[in-house]
């Protein structure tokens, strides 16, 4: 079968005024990832398309991009799960700055997860071994420690589009995985941080970031724990 | 103009290795970690099935029983003071992983869960036993997230998107390396006092692979180009369960819980294979027969006119296909449209693993020659880094177990270095290859696509150097690695542009492959027998009087790389005379 893309083209030096360009490409299944119709399309007929990637099934979160609108890994949609009566429209994620084509900077969105302190802070004294943790504590965390990073979550949230200082989903999802993991010791450090204008308040319970997630997080869910333990807190 | 820095130590690869490496580096001296991607993106991410250590959690076991599958699991090609470090090891490793935070699923008291993995037994042999940890089916992508998390704590400085292009070796010295900045094309020098080396794999230089695309094998061509050595890089694992025509991992972890492989006659086959460990027989083995049973006419035949086998997960009942396999199952769904509960998952053996690789000793120090002498400076560990812990075949759950463990040896190795290690000169010259090539790539005169190049080659090693291989069909691979290295050299960009040019990381990345495969084939047609994962249907048996030995391949510009042979550590046996269980034997379970 035939498929046509029309894909977002930015490059700062050679195509500053972005463009959406058309492509064709035949012979393609319904089991084609969006993945590999770039690729073919790279390949086969314009080298200058740029786009990140990496694993190709959903884990590195590389491929994190704007398909007909929804935000979600190039690598995990298959062209049967899209309308293909219409061209698709890929673009790159929205809210963070372009640099080419589908590829936007990661960097705020980088500092903005290294805020919450995304590391276990534990400062008792070790045990010989293994901390024990009841299998109920474990899975506490698991939804949260899913996160592969993608950024469709934060890319997809209006409070992230409007406010820059937002944290975003993404980061707050983070310190929910440590807030919540049984082990650490830093909650009301953490809380600290989150607990802010910019922070948890600024989550308006939209639900973007549930539709968006490609593993399938409640992201929306988590945060809202996250702000019944910060007022819980307070009184 | 290049960028310079003068950092003390370099690493280069941002998987498990070398976040571990770099963890152990102390705060006095600076320390760069470049990686071509982002910290959070790299392959260790993506391993799904555990980290195996003689915890004892949930049966008893010991790290002598660990050593003992190691080294049987390599059929004896694995240097054994090396594995007996490794798996004594183990158990300390992995509480260190728990306590800097690692999520791990938990036995019902509490402790780390544990469960059986391919070639993992108890008391030497006799049944499987369950010594792999792990987090759901997602082991290698927490590990990745916990590493990261600890070098941001560490406030490690991270070069991400930039692509390496060179190892500066002097008089027997490293002294740096060549990188280009994706986001811009600039070229940037790293002078350093250590450089170490955690690139990983080569996957994509076989059309059906687990790796990702990034699995280019640039770190081992590149130190290769450089002047070290490569050793036993005819070793390459077949992983038994690729997902049928894409290659995507479906974790051995799904035989560990139950699953079962299974011909077009529904038959458990592997009863007949293995008849102790069964569908838990190393992966080599299964890969094997899986490949007989297609070609002796019991596979699956597909719409396509290909074929696969079956794994059937159907009897393991929803329970444990949520909460144990849900990343796996979650890929059958989606790729296939295969629901595991219902219906067995097609699959196909898929390129997996380089057991070869730079050669080191136990302390990620890369050798100069078979002799055991050093390169001062210069580090490898991980899939990148042939200790050899592996020999000529890996054991499941021990990958994630090498790279922690090794990556620990060799920061603390480079931070004994550093303590007195001098700066070695900088070749005014270091760039010199670097821009060369990119001045090339650029002329726009080239004919040949390097996508084109890029696919023969990966059809070629599939086909010709794959699961089973011959002299004939070896002969065939080496022919066409010949005339696609020279169409190589006429191939130029297709983008322009300075900005994020991948097409220009994709030529570099074709040479990476093509030195690859030319030193895989090389080395496999050289070794006349079978051993692990090497299989020559020409010459069925292995043999210790002649082959019980590493090959070291020694890079030559003119393409006549010379091949000599290192001898295998047979510590326990020899020297401890455990001979009983390290003598080799014939490999069977």
């Amino acid at each position: 079968m035939q498929v046509t893309f029309r894909i977002h083209r930015f490059d700062p030096e050679k195509q500053p005024v972005p463009k959406m360009q058309t492509f064709v490409l035949d012979n393609v299944k319904p089991t084609d990832a969006v993945l590999d119709i770039l690729h073919r399309i790279k390949w086969e007929q314009d080298g200058s398309l740029t786009f990140r990637r990496s694993c190709a099934h959903g884990i590195c979160g590389s491929c994190g991009m704007r398909v007909n609108n929804r935000n979600m890994l190039a690598c995990s949609t298959l062209l049967q799960d899209l309308n293909l009566r219409k061209p698709i429209k890929v673009e790159p994620l929205p809210g963070m700055p372009p640099l080419k084509d589908l590829v936007v900077d990661m960097t705020r969105f980088y500092e903005k997860y290294e805020a919450v302190k995304p590391y276990l802070v534990a400062k008792s004294v070790l045990p010989e071994k293994e901390r024990h943790q009841s299998n109920e504590d474990a899975e506490r965390l698991i939804e949260a420690a899913k996160c592969i990073l993608c950024g469709c979550c934060t890319a997809a949230c209006p409070s992230a589009w409007t406010d820059e200082r937002f944290l975003g989903p993404a980061a707050l999802l983070k310190a929910y995985r440590f807030i919540f993991d049984t082990r650490d010791e830093a909650t009301d450090e953490r809380l600290d941080i989150i607990d802010s204008p910019n922070g948890i308040w600024r989550c308006r319970t939209v639900f973007n970031c549930v539709e968006a997630c490609p593993k399938d997080i409640d992201v929306t869910g988590h945060l809202s724990q996250l702000k019944r333990a910060a007022v819980a807190r307070q009184l | 103009m290049a960028t310079l820095h003068r950092v003390d130590v370099v690493i280069v690869g941002a998987g498990g290795a070398g976040l571990r490496a770099a963890v152990e580096i102390p705060e006095e001296y600076t320390c760069a970690v470049l990686t071509k991607v982002f910290p959070s993106r790299s392959h260790t991410g993506t391993a799904q099935g555990g980290v195996c250590a003689a915890l004892g959690n949930e049966e008893e076991d010991y790290p002598i029983w660990h050593t003992y599958d190691t080294v049987k699991g390599s059929d004896y090609l694995g240097d054994q003071d090396a594995i007996e470090i490794m798996c004594n090891d183990a158990p300390r490793a992995i509480i260190e992983l728990e306590h800097m935070g690692m999520p791990f699923s938990r036995t019902r008291e509490g402790k780390i869960a544990q469960r059986r993995f391919g070639g993992h037994t108890r008391n030497f042999g006799e049944a499987a036993v369950q010594r792999a940890c792990y987090s759901a089916d997602r082991t290698g992508h927490v590990m990745q997230h916990t590493l990261f998390e600890a070098c941001i704590r560490k406030r490690v400085s991270f070069y991400s998107e930039y692509f390496v292009t060179d190892f500066i070796l002097r008089d027997g010295k490293a002294v740096g390396v060549v990188a280009i900045q994706i986001t811009n094309s600039e070229v940037h020098v790293f002078h350093a006092r250590a450089v170490m080396v955690a690139m990983g794999g080569y996957g994509r230089v076989f059309r059906i692979t687990s790796n990702a695309h990034s699995g280019t094998g640039d770190g081992m061509y590149l130190a290769w180009h450089a002047g070290a050595p490569l050793e036993d890089m005819e070793f390459v694992q077949f992983h038994p369960t690729g997902l049928w025509k894409l290659g995507i991992l479906v974790s051995e972890a799904a035989r560990g819980e139950g699953g079962i492989l299974r011909n077009a006659l529904g038959e458990r086959f592997m009863e007949r294979v293995a008849p102790t460990v069964k569908d838990l027989a190393p992966r080599d083995m299964v890969s094997r027969a899986i490949i007989t049973e297609i070609r002796e006419g019991r596979g699956i035949k597909a719409d396509d006119g290909t074929y696969y086998i079956h794994l059937d997960l159907t009897h393991l009942g929803k329970e444990v296909i949520d909460r144990k396999l849900p990343e796996i199952t979650g890929f059958a769904r989606t790729y296939l449209g295969v629901e595991p509960l219902t219906e067995p998952i097609p699959i196909t053996p898929t390129c997996h693993y380089a057991m070869g690789g730079i050669p080191t000793d136990a302390n990620a120090r890369v050798l100069a020659d078979r002799g055991g002498k050093t390169i001062e400076g210069f580090y490898a560990a991980g899939e990148c880094a042939c200790v050899s812990v592996h020999g000529a075949n890996r054991l499941g759950t021990n990958s994630l177990l090498d790279i922690i463990v090794f990556g620990r040896r060799g920061g603390k190795a480079i931070a004994q270095h550093l303590k007195d290690a001098d700066w070695g000169a900088l070749p005014s010259d270091a760039t010199d290859r670097t821009k060369e090539r990119m001045a090339r790539l650029g002329s726009g005169n080239g004919k040949e696509s390097v996508p084109k190049i890029r696919l023969e080659l990966q059809e070629t090693m599939m086909e010709y150097c794959g699961v089973f291989r011959d002299a004939e069909k070896l002969g065939r691979a080496r022919e066409k690695i010949e005339e696609l290295k020279a169409r190589s050299q006429d191939v130029s960009m297709r983008d322009a542009s300075t900005v994020f040019n991948t097409d220009m990381v994709e030529a570099f990345e074709l040479e990476s492959l093509i030195g690859i495969a030319d030193a895989i084939a090389m080395c496999a047609l050289n070794r006349t027998e079978s051993r692990g994962a090497h299989s020559r249907e020409d010459h069925p048996e292995r043999s210790d009087d002649d082959w019980l030995k590493h090959t070291i391949l020694m890079h030559d510009p003119d393409g006549k790389h010379a091949i000599t042979y290192r001898p295998v550590n047979l510590k326990l046996w020899k020297q401890d005379g455990d001979e009983k269980h390290f003598k080799p034997k014939p490999r069977v379970y």
